[in-house]
């Protein structure tokens, strides 16, 4: 990493507030993301492949769950840390920090809040161990920023439940052993099931028709008269309160995960700028560029703030969710302005997947647009704020 | 088999080196430390040996307290515990090789494995100063290595310009680790963890009772000279052939 990769990197010497093992952890993970992801990753991308083959890997990384406990597989990290990693994942592909998001902060965090001691001891462990990939079910064809007008139904029935619906937009669906689908029961409340994705009646459709996030696999999920057992139930989950406790651990990703795709674009314009010659000097010598650059710089670094704070809270148990919306709505839109203003400075080189933020961008407009739109996030602040519910 | 690693801490290979008129020593302000490349693959080929022979993996590094971070690194890729040799000073690789000799010797090991060389200074002589200090057999810039736990016997393969030498030599011995050996592992986020418990004895490198007079003093340190500005040919290829073999004839007087 050259000096101004560095300096662009922690530009308001943020690493001082971090812990000898946080730096550790985030430099661990940077390290394995630069040898095994970023030299393919454009090649992927462009293949819409997802790297099955670093499943493992990662598994023995420790990228999955790290903030459980020990005994269900984690590593009891702090939120910094576990936002550092997803950071470095996200500066290698939003795919990929994806699929850690979903399989960490979704699935293996609905089963370790909501479920029974039997569903964590079966699944944790081997999910932290990458053996078992979970995916999460609560997006509909007809219900998104409404996931309250779910469809789907688990009623009473066979040996257990007898589900019947279709999700959409899963990520990790066709690569998922079990799902963790949202349903509502036979009172009309919203309840979560483990589904393991062999159970008769289970498909999943994988979508290829995606212009973003092509290194991740995204899927529509089917469920015709699918019986469940009883204790496919989490039982401690009730009501759409328990799949949005959910989503406010993956935007907590997020938070820190867009970090990472917006120092990715940055670093990468800033150092095209100085290497590209044109009226006989460096681009980076011309006021305009220098603006964008610092513009560029600006964004990031209220990013990291935000992100870095929002770690601290996480840890000291007094994080709102109100909180993660605004690190969530401001960061997926601030990484999205960087990589449109990197894809600029770049060119016409900046459309090729020989170069990171035209991947990054496209990318980002699904981040931008999952774990709640920017328009969502806006009104759940603003509920919080004005007391007054906008939806 | 209890096996003894020396790492070294330094400059991370891509941190750009700063130094003022007059300095024999680098700027250290602001530098990104990594554990010398070598070591790793020597880090990593104790960790082999152990995971098929057992026994225990103890890393030994020599600096100021920042060196700290290069051992929990290897104690986070999975080497059991560590000896931190504490010193502000500037010291030269004799002075170096008598304290790590010095610690080794109190223990008693195995095997002694290091990089081949670090890549601040590029001496190339820790390792083997060690085993002259200690009086052991060694063998350096090693690419492959079998420990035959049994008879006590190592069988290595060294490189050598062009070819490459095959060496038996007895235990206990020092080995030096080159590229080829290994592939370094990842230290892992349960690893990570777990260092955080490890043991990290620190001795004061005073108290070894080791002469510390360097034998080598360094008089003058500078940086290479700026490279000139590359120099880039326009025009119809056939003139740019032209005046490029020109060039090279003329100015670079290469051809």
């Amino acid at each position: 990493m050259s000096d101004m990769q560095a300096l662009l990197d922690d530009f308001y010497g943020l690493d001082r507030e971090l812990s000898p093992d946080e730096i550790q952890i985030r430099e661990t993970v940077r390290r394995f993301v630069d040898q095994e992801v970023r030299p393919h990753a454009g090649q992927w991308w462009q293949e819409g492949v997802f790297p099955v083959h670093l499943i493992p890997k990662l598994g023995e990384l420790g990228v999955f769950g790290p903030t459980l406990p020990e005994e269900y597989g984690g590593s009891g990290v702090t939120g910094v840390a576990y936002g550092l990693m997803m950071q470095e994942l996200e500066r290698g592909d939003s795919g990929l920090r994806s699929f850690a998001s979903v399989q960490s902060g979704l699935a293996m965090y609905a089963i370790y809040r909501y479920g029974s001691e039997e569903q964590k001891r079966a699944y944790l462990p081997r999910m932290a161990s990458g053996q078992v990939i979970g995916c999460f079910g609560l997006t509909e064809p007809d219900a998104g920023s409404d996931p309250g007008a779910m469809r789907t139904t688990a009623k009473k029935g066979g040996k257990g439940y007898i589900l019947n619906g279709a999700k959409r937009w899963i990520t990790n669906g066709n690569l998922a052993k079990i799902a963790v689908v949202w349903a509502k029961d036979d009172e009309g409340i919203i309840r979560g099931f483990v589904v393991p994705t062999d159970t008769p009646g289970f498909s999943a459709r994988e979508i290829h028709t995606k212009a973003s996030m092509r290194m991740s696999v995204t899927s529509e999920l089917y469920f015709d008269n699918v019986e469940l057992p009883e204790d496919a139930i989490l039982p401690l989950s009730k009501g759409l309160g328990s799949p949005l406790s959910c989503l406010t651990q993956a935007r907590f990703g997020i938070a820190f995960g867009t970090v990472g795709a917006a120092l990715d674009c940055l670093q990468e314009a800033a150092e095209y700028t100085k290497t590209r010659i044109a009226f006989g000097r460096p681009i980076a010598a011309t006021q305009m560029v220098q603006e964008r650059i610092v513009d560029m710089l600006s964004r990031v670094v209220d990013m990291q703030l935000k992100a870095l704070q929002l770690g601290r809270l996480y840890q000291a148990g007094a994080m709102r969710y109100p909180q993660v919306s605004l690190a969530k709505r401001d960061n997926a839109r601030g990484a999205l302005e960087v990589a449109r203003m990197a894809r600029e400075l770049l060119g016409g080189n900046g459309i090729s997947v020989d170069y990171v933020p035209m991947r990054h961008m496209a990318n980002l407009e699904t981040v931008d647009t999952y774990e709640g739109t920017y328009e969502v996030h806006t009104l759940i602040v603003g509920r919080d704020i004005l007391d007054e519910n906008a939806f | 088999m209890k096996i003894l690693v020396l790492v070294k801490q330094v400059p991370d290979t891509a941190t750009k080196i700063r130094l003022n008129p007059g300095d024999t020593a680098i700027q250290t302000d602001g530098i990104k430390w990594v554990i010398n490349p070598y070591d790793e693959f020597a880090i990593e080929e104790c960790l082999r040996l152990k995971e098929k022979a057992g026994g225990e993996v103890v890393v030994l590094s020599l600096g100021p307290s920042r060196v700290e971070e290069a051992i929990r690194q290897a104690l986070a890729m999975g080497a059991d515990r560590a000896i931190h040799v504490m010193t502000d000073a500037v010291i030269d690789s004799q002075v170096a090789a008598r304290a790590l000799a010095k610690v080794a010797q109190e223990e008693g090991y195995d095997l002694i494995v290091t990089g081949k060389q670090a890549v601040d200074d590029d001496q190339a002589q820790v390792g083997a100063l060690v085993a002259v200090e200690l009086g052991l057999p060694q063998v350096t810039v090693v690419i492959e290595l079998n420990v035959d736990v049994e008879s006590r016997r190592i069988r290595a393969e060294r490189e050598l310009e062009g070819a490459s030498e095959i060496v038996e030599l007895p235990m206990p011995a020092v080995i030096t680790a080159q590229r080829g050996l290994n592939e370094p592992r990842y230290p892992t986020l349960p690893n990570i963890m777990k260092a955080k418990k490890k043991e990290v004895k620190s001795v004061p490198l005073d108290s070894l009772g080791v002469d510390t007079t360097p034998w080598v003093r360094v008089e003058e340190l500078t940086l290479p000279p700026e490279r000139p500005a590359a120099k880039i040919l326009t025009g119809e290829p056939e003139e740019a052939a032209k005046e490029l073999a020109r060039l090279l004839h003329e100015e670079a007087k290469v051809i």
